[in-house]
């Protein structure tokens, strides 16, 4: 599964990186999909175990979190 | 040439100062967290990593609370205009520059704003005593100088949050950031403003502001921000909420060089250096003959920021001299009318000498000779 993680600001997502580059994430910053936001930013693209790297970035307000699975974008967490 | 200026703003600047600027402007140069590319990414990298140097430099903690702005005026006008409004009394005091006096100044007569302005003594020296004598049930706000640009005094900020207890504490840092341990943590402070090309090496054109967390401000601007696109309105999150427009990202990537060089040489070694050539100056202008010294020239701990004038000689005529001689100092009111009539040199002002980091004492010893020889021509 492809996860998309959304954040409010350009400040946010680098936060974010750093948070899970920190922890050696496999992840990469791509610009926001704009079926999911009309943002002209970037989000972080991120494969296979969201639950486990959901810690690293806790303190930080994500406005929204996207599953895709080659088919479909579900939203399944965020503000 | 001998720079003695840093005051208004330090010169030279630290190689990483230049090298950034010089790395942001020829390879990076992309407007950041606009686009989806990655020279606009680098950019936002520059502005990610400079917020949260300058956080931990201050011990803001959280980067996001700080604000670029386009220089420590604006950062002042922010929390001064954005914060108070109709009719709410304010306290401040007799050592402000007019970055605070003039924003002041226009809410009282424009916004019925009611002032109080804390006396301090000629050698600056405050009395907390002083401020809490003039709080009101109305009073929002207490606007106070970390660092004279005047005479180099210090206030004794987190002394004075203490003793106004809820009442928000606007501190303006401009002269102490990167001069002087600065920390907003443990002196519990709402608001700061500095500039960022004076202590903090950057270049001209930059500021910044600590906003903490439940303190809101009216912002300045509105405008783009790359964040909610989709809509009008103003976003609310930090740091977009204030940060309209394209920033000034090359005085921000310059400013990341002088944080980094702040790190390498050490906070401490800094101030510590300062405050040595502020005691060389003030001892060496006190054997001179003719030589009106002002400020507490005892305390070690301020910035190094002296006034002083020679007796039966105006400011701007010493300046002339010491600048025929490529001695450059800074002489009149500094902006700051209110601190000069609280030393009693307004409206003529004094000539200020600040010496910065990279200033050498042999440097030192060239302007001590040739107010030697200013002081006897007739």
């Amino acid at each position: 599964m492809t996860y998309f993680l959304l954040f409010f600001t350009i400040h946010d997502v680098l936060r974010a990186e750093k948070a899970l580059k920190g922890h050696h994430v496999d992840m990469e910053l791509v610009p926001v999909p704009r079926n999911l936001s009309s943002d002209c930013g970037m989000c972080i693209k991120l494969r296979g175990d969201l639950d486990g790297v959901k810690p690293y970035i806790n303190g930080i307000e994500m406005d929204k979190c996207v599953s895709y699975d080659g088919k479909e974008y579900r939203t399944i967490g965020g503000r | 040439m001998i720079y003695l200026d840093n005051a208004a703003t330090s010169f030279p600047k630290p190689k990483e100062t230049i090298d950034l600027l010089n790395e942001f402007v020829l390879n990076i140069g992309g407007n950041p967290g606009r686009s989806g590319h990655t020279l606009s990414l680098d950019a936002a990298r520059f502005i990610f990593e400079a917020r949260e140097r300058l956080a931990a430099l201050i011990h803001a903690g959280d980067s996001e609370r700080i604000i670029f702005t386009q220089n420590g005026t604006e950062s002042l006008n922010l929390a001064i205009l954005g914060f108070l409004k109709e009719n709410d009394h304010v306290i401040t005091t007799s050592f402000e520059h007019n970055s605070v006096m003039r924003p002041l100044t226009f809410l009282a007569k424009e916004k019925r704003v009611s002032v109080s302005v804390a006396q301090c003594a000629h050698n600056g020296k405050l009395d907390v005593k002083d401020i809490k004598k003039l709080i009101r049930k109305d009073t929002k706000a207490v606007v106070v100088n970390h660092g004279s640009n005047v005479i180099g005094a210090v206030q004794p900020v987190g002394e004075i949050k203490k003793t106004i207890g809820e009442i928000p504490i606007i501190v303006d840092a401009c002269q102490t950031a990167g001069s002087f341990p600065v920390n907003v943590a443990e002196d519990n402070i709402d608001i700061l403003c500095c500039s960022c090309h004076k202590g903090l090496y950057g270049i001209q054109g930059l500021g910044a502001i600590y906003i903490r967390n439940g303190v809101d401000l009216t912002p300045l601007k509105f405008g783009g921000t790359g964040s909610r696109s989709e809509s009008i309105e103003q976003p609310l999150f930090l740091p977009d909420k204030y940060e309209s427009g394209t920033p000034n990202t090359p005085g921000i990537a310059a400013l990341l060089g002088g944080l980094r060089f702040i790190e390498r040489t050490g906070i401490e070694a800094i101030i510590r250096r300062k405050q040595d050539l502020r005691q060389s100056i003030v001892s060496s202008l006190s054997d001179i003959p003719g030589i009106l010294l002002y400020g507490d020239n005892d305390d070690r701990k301020q910035l190094p920021v002296i006034s002083f004038n020679i007796k039966g000689k105006l400011p701007s005529e010493v300046g002339y001299e010491l600048n025929k001689r490529e001695i450059y100092t800074r002489v009149g009111l500094h902006c700051a009318p209110v601190a000069h009539r609280t030393i009693g040199t307004f409206p003529e002002g004094t000539v200020r000498v600040a010496p910065g980091y990279f200033t050498t004492e042999e440097e030192i010893a060239i302007f001590i000779q040739a107010v030697r020889e200013i002081t006897k021509i007739s």
